[in-house]
């Protein structure tokens, strides 16, 4: 698994098993949908706050995520939504916590950039870019040393690389054989910097190496390619070889956070992106298939929209904490 | 002369400086890219057009280009670092308490590190790690100069006396305030603006201003609570209490001096400030006047402060914690009817 060839290198099994290859395309969808939503509360003026959202990179967190067991954990960063619906959180839980309402995964305290739910193995979002990763290896660290065979994978930017807290979270995992997954979503961008301005190696998988540890890049837009990945890096965690980086190339379809126009982008380079885009590329996979019709496709897509939608109605009117919570939870 | 807001008065205060002197240049994350923001707050805007390879977009690595701008500062340059949130600051400071704020001392005062450090601060719908009220971690270090600047005038006379300053300074900015009009203006922005003169003019980095003059009772604040006293005061004129509202502005050193004329003046000390209650500046604002005016005080100073937590992000509990106008002119009520 080196750098170079990793974009190519052979697949392991993958169960084709037409119900687990339908609930992928479901988890891509759902967060679409879930995002496309969510940024239309954002615009219309009835959701507070800020948003960085993932439209685009559906394929990274459901793919890592698929690999995981209920009892693995993952950390996120502030564009949380994404891994968040993967690992299982519901489309309530959040909505509900975007408002505000004490109802939500966090009881509003958190919002959009700290969503998590502990019981669901989602530590709340870390929105300090790399805070994750030093984080993520302490976590790996109490699983070796509870002897347990759980696995933490970690997920940060491109932009995280460049971080103190990359070098020094990587090193000590390194170190220390520790079972975590180091998942960079490398969508070219940090904010509006191109890696190629920040990087002088824009190869993110290749820093493994110099650690001593095992690194992959993937196209992080094959929700199969990224699932299978993640499977071999789970494994390897799991017999004491870890850690594992896995770098998986993808693309934000939308701007960095709440009002970016991503005048920063070149129009050649995001239409080039639009046209790779992992749901769509994951539908005509699909199919392809005798036993997957449009029908099939379109009927989960429906059933989402109705799921959205009154999900929404009912974290419009989801309560609202008092002031007395204004002083809650903050010592356990 | 013409009617600025903070981020345009401040882009035009670092450009002047920048054709002022050479040395001068701009680093931080996002504050030059072409087709980006200027930055976060667009107060760079612009500027890498105008100043070619003297507005520098770093990778995101705090502790590095802070580290980098004090070491260019120590061999002549005059860096102006941008902090795209000031919770960063957290992964900067062993760059600016342990480096800069200490070479000048530690050199026998042979080491000079003239930088300016910005960063904008405050509550703002973001949640806990976006939000915090940061210059009460810097005002306790000796070496440090901090100000917090809370109209245009001041934002760019500041970051001009602050170039032009051989000593590290932090310049704290709120987000509230950068603008309150066009598509970045934040929701629940105040009107920062000022009629900003034509020529060149600094504002002293250790000179508090009274806002409003008042005869019964004292309203200290800085950044988005000066305006908020001020609109106390304001409330409380039409019930016919005299609020005398002063931007503390400087916040290390403290200008001692224009608060006591004050509190001389009225006896009576509210102290405002955006964040925690415990351990904040106010605190040490409050000891300073009884060390010095206690004598003259006729109640015990009240602080209108945040509760001691993380800010929230919930909407009303966010409002809840951020002090505002009615708070603050219940506080005054309270302290005159002693
Ligand atoms: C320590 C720190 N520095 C800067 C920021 C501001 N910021 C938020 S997201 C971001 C870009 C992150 O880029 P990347 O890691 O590639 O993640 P992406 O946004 O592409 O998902 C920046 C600079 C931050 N949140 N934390
Ligand atoms: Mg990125």
């Amino acid at each position: 698994m080196n750098g170079a060839s990793a974009a190519n290198s052979p697949a392991s099994p993958v169960p084709l098993d037409r119900e687990f290859l339908l609930g992928l395309y479901g988890k891509m969808v759902l967060i679409r949908e879930f995002e496309e939503r969510v940024k239309f509360l954002f615009l219309e003026g009835t959701m507070p706050g800020t948003i960085h959202q993932c439209q685009g990179q559906e394929a990274t967190a459901t793919g890592v995520c698929a690999a995981l067991r209920a009892d693995d954990w993952i950390t996120s960063t502030f564009r949380g939504h994404g891994h968040a619906l993967a690992k299982g959180l519901t489309v309530q839980e959040m909505l509900d916590e975007l408002f505000g309402a004490t109802t939500g995964c966090c009881k509003g305290k958190g919002g959009s950039m700290h969503m998590g739910n502990m019981a669901k193995g989602m530590v709340p979002g870390i929105a300090i870019v790399a805070g994750g990763i030093p984080l993520a290896a302490g976590m790996a660290l109490a699983f070796k040393m509870q002897r347990t065979t759980q696995v933490v994978a970690c997920f940060f930017g491109d932009g995280a690389v460049a971080e103190g807290a990359f070098h020094e979270g990587v090193n000590m995992a390194a170190i220390w054989d520790l079972p975590v997954i180091f998942v960079c979503e490398n969508n070219l961008y940090g904010a509006s910097t191109r890696i190629d301005k920040v990087m002088k190696n824009p190869r993110v998988s290749a820093r493994a190496a110099a650690y001593g540890f095992q690194g992959e890049t993937v196209d992080g837009n094959d929700v199969l390619a990224v699932y299978a990945a993640a499977q071999r890096a789970a494994e390897a965690c799991r017999n004491g070889q870890g850690p594992v980086l896995l770098e998986l190339l993808t693309y934000r379809r939308t701007g960095h956070s709440r009002r970016d126009a991503c005048h920063y982008q070149a129009k050649d380079e995001r239409e080039a992106w639009f046209s790779r885009d992992p749901i769509t590329r994951f539908a005509t996979q699909l199919l392809a298939r005798r036993d997957i019709t449009q029908a099939d496709l379109d009927a989960i897509k429906a059933r989402i929209d109705t799921q959205i939608a009154q999900s929404v109605e009912l974290a419009k009117q989801a309560p609202q904490p008092t002031l007395a919570d204004l002083t809650t939870d903050v010592f356990a | 002369m013409k009617r600025q807001g903070i981020a345009e008065a401040l882009r035009d205060g670092i450009a002047e400086e920048m054709t002022r002197d050479e040395r001068v240049f701009c680093i931080g994350e996002d504050i030059g890219v072409p087709g980006g923001w200027g930055g976060a707050f667009t107060v760079t805007l612009g500027l890498a057009e105008k100043f070619p390879g003297r507005i520098i977009d770093t990778p995101i690595a705090e502790l590095g280009f802070t580290g980098m701008a004090v070491g260019a500062a120590m061999m002549g340059m005059r860096p102006i670092a941008d902090m795209q949130y000031g919770d960063f600051l957290f992964l900067a400071s062993d760059q600016l308490i342990n480096n800069a704020a200490k070479m000048r001392y530690m050199s026998g005062g042979t080491v000079k590190v003239p930088l300016v450090m910005r960063a904008p601060i405050g509550a703002t719908g973001r949640g806990s790690q976006h939000a915090q009220s940061m210059e009460r971690y810097f005002t306790g270090v000796p070496g440090l100069k901090v100000v917090a600047v809370s109209t245009a005038y001041d934002a760019k006379g500041m970051l001009k006396a602050a170039v032009r300053d051989d000593n590290p300074v932090m310049i704290f900015e709120h987000k509230l305030l950068y603008g309150s009009k066009g598509a970045r203006a934040e929701p629940g922005a105040v009107d920062a603006t000022s009629d900003i003169p034509d020529g060149d003019y600094i504002v002293p980095l250790d000179r508090a201003a009274v806002r409003r003059p008042g005869s019964q009772v004292t309203v200290l604040g800085w950044l988005l609570m000066a305006h908020f006293a001020a609109a106390a005061a304001e409330q409380l004129a039409a019930e016919g209490i005299s609020a005398e509202v002063i931007d503390v502005r400087s916040l290390s050193p403290i200008d001692y001096e224009t608060i006591g004329e004050s509190v001389r003046k009225t006896g009576r000390v509210v102290i405002v400030e955006e964040g925690p209650k415990t351990g904040g500046v106010s605190a040490e604002i409050c000891a300073g006047i009884m060390e010095r005016f206690g004598d003259y005080l006729q109640a015990p100073v009240i602080r209108v402060a945040s509760a001691d937590v993380p800010v929230p992000f919930t909407p009303i509990l966010e409002n809840a914690y951020r002090p505002d106008a009615a708070r603050i002119a219940q506080a005054c009520r309270d302290l005159i009817g002693r």
